[in-house]
């Protein structure tokens, strides 16, 4: 047998405008802890798919190799059947359900299709005590805090006699506490002669627990590095690379007075009972900038754009937001449009768009009030500014009749776009506006921005992309678990400076 | 393609593959297609059951009968495809018939009110039950099926309470006539050779509203000439005008040659009218586009979800009481049972004309035709002396038909991209 369980070869994955991964190698060896890590985006999380099936054999070339076999899974029953299973970022609990019928969904104890009970809770109960959970296998998994459910995740992965464990973010969510003990639970595993591949941002983590660490960038394969002797710096500097290409337009600032500053913001969130999701966030935008908010995933940059944005997330939110001196009403969307802010959802098929609408009525959404006279809308109006919006903006359509759904995802991101400016709001937020964009889009989009802060508008970016966000910022804020830990003017950003205020660990209280 | 866009294609897209093209004229014609298949269905319907029935169909006396038989399941389907587009259902417009037209019988007959004046009450009441309704949908969140359910159980149960077992009747003459009965030959008749006599009257409200339809269509278009929009070639412009004129010319001439026009047609083209417009045109009618098509696009645009959704309800209750005092006052009494699976006809109306299961989607002249369609198939069906069974047979399958083909045209759409 050799040294290798798994390894992976010429992996290249792409979607619609985009490739996700390019030529990526792969390999983990018997009974080690494999980390992988990389920016969001990188390409981690397409790759771990591809390995447990969820990306089809067919969907992307390249070759897997799991214990000297070459693999073609068809989906995550046949990863599952040898032995690879994943446990997503998401947890993928039915929260109904009890901890025994959760660890054997799918793969029911049965006889003759009438389920085995005493069997299920007695089997669940042997699971439930190799990961250190004591609970009742008869509890309802939606009782359970994070920490307790990615246990009974990684116990259901045991049922199903795993051989290699993939965990994508294990720790995200889980307090130092729950962390630590999921982190020695690994430890153990490995042990057993179970192989991990753990996907992770909490760089101090991975040097911690890793045997070997591969590093991702940009879909690409950038370097696999023993962890015995690696530093945070030296993860860093491979995950941010060092080449900074010409794919932005250029640009000269002009920076005016303040037009907004956010104080003491504080956001709790909805689903977690007093969990604080942004801690008292100060941030300001001054005319004609163009501010950056850079945050790993989870680290609340959305979460603290929407609760400003008419308090369109969160609960129990506090702290004041003034523009030019005075403060403002955002506790609705209305107001927060009255008073000149416009928000650009990161996933603008959620939340930006009407699909069964055309572009011309995407386009007026939120700002019907300045096409209508006592209730009635101007509909020629309307297709005049549509037409305006198409032209300016370059949105490629037949005419802006069309229905919206039929655009690429470049051009349904200008449509919302034109849809805010066509508020003429003083600030904008544009929360990842090129996300699922290909690179000529991103180009022109980049080109709207500047133009935005050219006409005097402040704009605040958030974006995963840290190359994005040193492109475009004159300065950028970082947020980590819901504080800002740095303001960085563009002069003195890099990205491994970045990274660094991204990842500083805040202790919680 | 713009100079910005093909720099940067220039220095990146080697590695990247090319942006998706937008494939343009075929789905426009889908488009279309969807949209007029509709009409092109009414007409083949029409066309069909006037060769089984002889012509029968298109006879003054039947033409008259199609329109007033279906009058109500019109003026519901109305209010009820307004509440598909904004993403929900009403199942409890049968019973609000029932009550609102047992109300009203109360008022007049009972107590001796005044007809106008037992009309509007039973109009409020109606909005009162639409408000009760949306507010349980639009501010605390329950599912619009489960509320009206419960609606159906409970306005059926209250006319039941009011009635008892029996109707009530008969209703003052204004309230049969608005419901049963035909405007006044006030000049006579005119004779038009080999047709017969025909009402004056009538005649000239057809070519005033021919005449009226042919100037607001000529100045719509002079007016997206003016903002230097796309518009139909004049012969095609001029073409559909005049394919309408003549059809709402025919109708007109029959229902002259027979008992004039009847109130409930005047009624109802002035609401179809209006609800076009404001459904069309209006800030609120695309508020609640915007709220069926995608809710939290919607919130997160500064559009006020609850209260649209809420007078949606509320404006459907109003028709549900219209519809009512109408069924009530044509059968010149009101019943326990009036408006049974009145709802269903409704709904069914709204889905043939070309709603969408998902809400966002759907037209009032659309409902109309679904609505037209399946009283054409019922009139023709029991003209050529088809069992009751059948017919429900049958409109159920055209029901399926016309979800399936929305359906169908949507998933085609779905994998353009």
């Amino acid at each position: 047998m050799s040294d290798e369980i798994l390894s992976m070869h010429g992996i290249t994955k792409s979607f619609p405008g985009v490739t996700a991964l390019r030529d990526v190698e792969f390999s983990v060896r018997r009974g080690e802890i494999h980390a992988i890590c990389g920016e969001n985006g990188a390409g981690k999380s397409t790759l771990m798919k591809i390995l447990s099936g969820v990306h089809p054999h067919g969907t992307y070339s390249g070759e897997v190799v799991f214990d000297g076999e070459v693999c073609s899974f068809s989906g995550i029953r046949d990863s599952e059947a040898r032995g690879i299973v994943i446990i997503h970022q998401e947890l993928a609990l039915v929260g109904q359900l009890s901890i025994a019928e959760n660890l054997f969904l799918g793969n029911e104890m049965a006889r003759r299709g009438m389920v085995d009970w005493n069997r299920t809770n007695h089997e669940a109960e042997k699971h439930l005590r190799r990961v250190g959970l004591h609970e009742n296998p008869v509890t309802q998994a939606g009782s359970l805090g994070v920490g307790k459910q990615q246990l009974v995740e990684i116990a259901k992965a045991l049922s199903k006699k795993v051989r290699l464990l993939i965990l994508d973010e294990p720790t995200a969510a889980l307090n130092d506490d729950d962390s630590a003990h999921l982190l020695e639970l690994l430890r153990g595993l490995r042990e057993d002669g179970i192989t991990c591949v753990v996907i992770s941002h909490k760089l101090s983590e991975i040097i911690a627990i890793a045997d070997t660490i591969t590093i991702l960038r940009d879909g690409r394969t950038i370097e696999t590095l023993d962890a015995t002797d690696v530093t945070e710096n030296r993860l860093i500097a491979g995950m941010v690379g060092r080449d900074l290409e010409h794919r932005f337009p250029p640009r000269e600032p002009h920076v005016g007075e303040e037009v907004l500053r956010i104080e003491d913001w504080t956001v709790h969130s909805p689903t977690i009972h007093g969990r604080v999701v942004v801690d008292r966030a100060n941030l300001s935008l001054r005319r004609g900038e163009i501010v950056g908010l850079a945050g790993l995933m989870g680290a609340g940059r959305t979460e603290l754009a929407m609760s400003v944005f008419g308090r369109s997330y969160g609960v129990d939110i506090s702290g004041r937001v003034v523009k030019d001196g005075r403060v403002i009403d955002v506790r609705t969307v209305e107001s927060a449009i009255r008073n000149g802010i416009a928000y650009v959802s990161e996933d603008r098929k959620r939340y930006g768009l009407n699909l069964v609408a055309d572009v011309k009525q995407n386009v007026s959404a939120a700002g019907l009030s300045l096409l209508s006279k006592r209730g009635w809308v101007n509909d020629n109006e309307e297709v005049s500014v549509a037409e305006r919006f198409r032209k300016a903006l370059r949105i490629k359509t037949p005419n802006v009749q069309t229905g919206v759904q039929t655009l690429s995802g470049g051009n349904q991101q200008k449509v919302v776009l034109a849809k805010w400016m066509f508020t003429e709001p003083d600030v904008l937020i544009l929360d990842e506006p090129t996300r699922g964009v290909d690179v000529g889009a991103k180009y022109e989009i980049y080109t709207i921005v500047n133009s935005l802060a050219e006409q005097g508008k402040s704009v605040l970016v958030i974006s995963s992309e840290l190359p994005e966000l040193l492109g475009l910022c004159d300065r950028i804020y970082t947020l980590s678990a819901g504080r800002i830990t740095g303001e960085v003017p563009r002069a003195d950003a890099t990205q491994e400076r970045l990274m660094r205020y991204m990842t500083q660990e805040v202790g919680r209280e | 393609m713009s100079d910005l866009a093909s720099e940067s294609r220039a220095s990146e897209v080697d590695d990247f593959p090319p942006p998706v093209a937008t494939p343009a004229s075929p789905r426009r014609i889908r488009i279309n297609l969807r949209q007029s298949g509709i009409y092109v269905a009414f007409a083949m319907i029409v066309v069909l059951f006037t060769v089984l029935t002889d012509g029968d169909l298109l006879e003054p006396g039947n033409i008259s009968n199609i329109i007033v038989q279906n009058s109500y399941v019109l003026i519901l389907a109305i209010g009820m495809i307004l509440v598909i587009i904004s993403g929900h259902i009403d199942l409890s417009v049968g019973s609000v018939v029932a009550v609102t037209g047992g109300l009203c019988a109360v008022l007049t007959v009972n107590w001796g009110m005044p007809w106008w004046l037992a009309v509007l009450v039973t109009l409020a009441t109606g909005a009162l039950i639409g408000a009760a309704q949306g507010y349980w949908v639009a501010f605390f969140g329950i599912p619009a099926f489960i509320v009206t359910l419960g609606g159906m159980l409970v306005f059926r149960a209250l006319t039941l309470t009011v009635l008892g077992n029996q109707g009530i009747g008969p209703f003052p003459n204004e309230i049969r006539t608005l419901a049963n009965g035909f405007t006044d030959g006030y000049f006579g008749n005119v004779g038009l050779g080999p047709l017969g006599g025909a009402d004056i009257v009538s005649l000239l409200v057809g070519i005033l509203v021919v005449v009226g339809f042919a100037f607001v269509q000529w100045r719509t278009r002079r007016g997206r000439l003016g903002y230097g929009q796309v518009v139909d070639p004049f012969p095609l412009f001029a073409g559909k005008i005049l394919l309408a004129a003549l059809v709402v010319m025919f109708v007109v001439v029959q229902l002259a040659r027979f008992r004039n026009l009847p109130w409930v047609l005047v009624l109802l083209a002035v609401l179809v009218l209006g609800y076009s417009l404001m459904a069309n045109r209006s800030v609120f009618g695309r508020h609640i586009y915007a709220v069926g098509g995608n809710l939290q696009a919607a919130t997160l645009s500064g559009v006020r979800v609850k209260p649209v959704t809420f007078w949606v309800f509320v404006n459907m209750g109003v028709l549900a009481a219209l519809a009512g005092v109408i069924f009530a006052g044509r059968l010149n009494q009101a019943g326990p049972t009036a408006g049974n699976a009145f709802e269903l006809d409704a709904i069914a109306a709204a889905f043939i004309g070309g709603a969408a299961v998902q809400g966002g989607v759907g037209k009032v002249i659309g409902a109309i035709t679904g609505g037209l369609i399946m009283g054409v198939i019922n009139n023709g069906m029991s003209l050529i002396g088809a069992p009751s069974e059948r017919v429900m047979l049958v409109k159920g399958l055209v029901l399926l038909a016309a979800v399936a083909y929305d359906v169908w045209t949507k998933r085609r759409a779905g994998t353009v991209r």
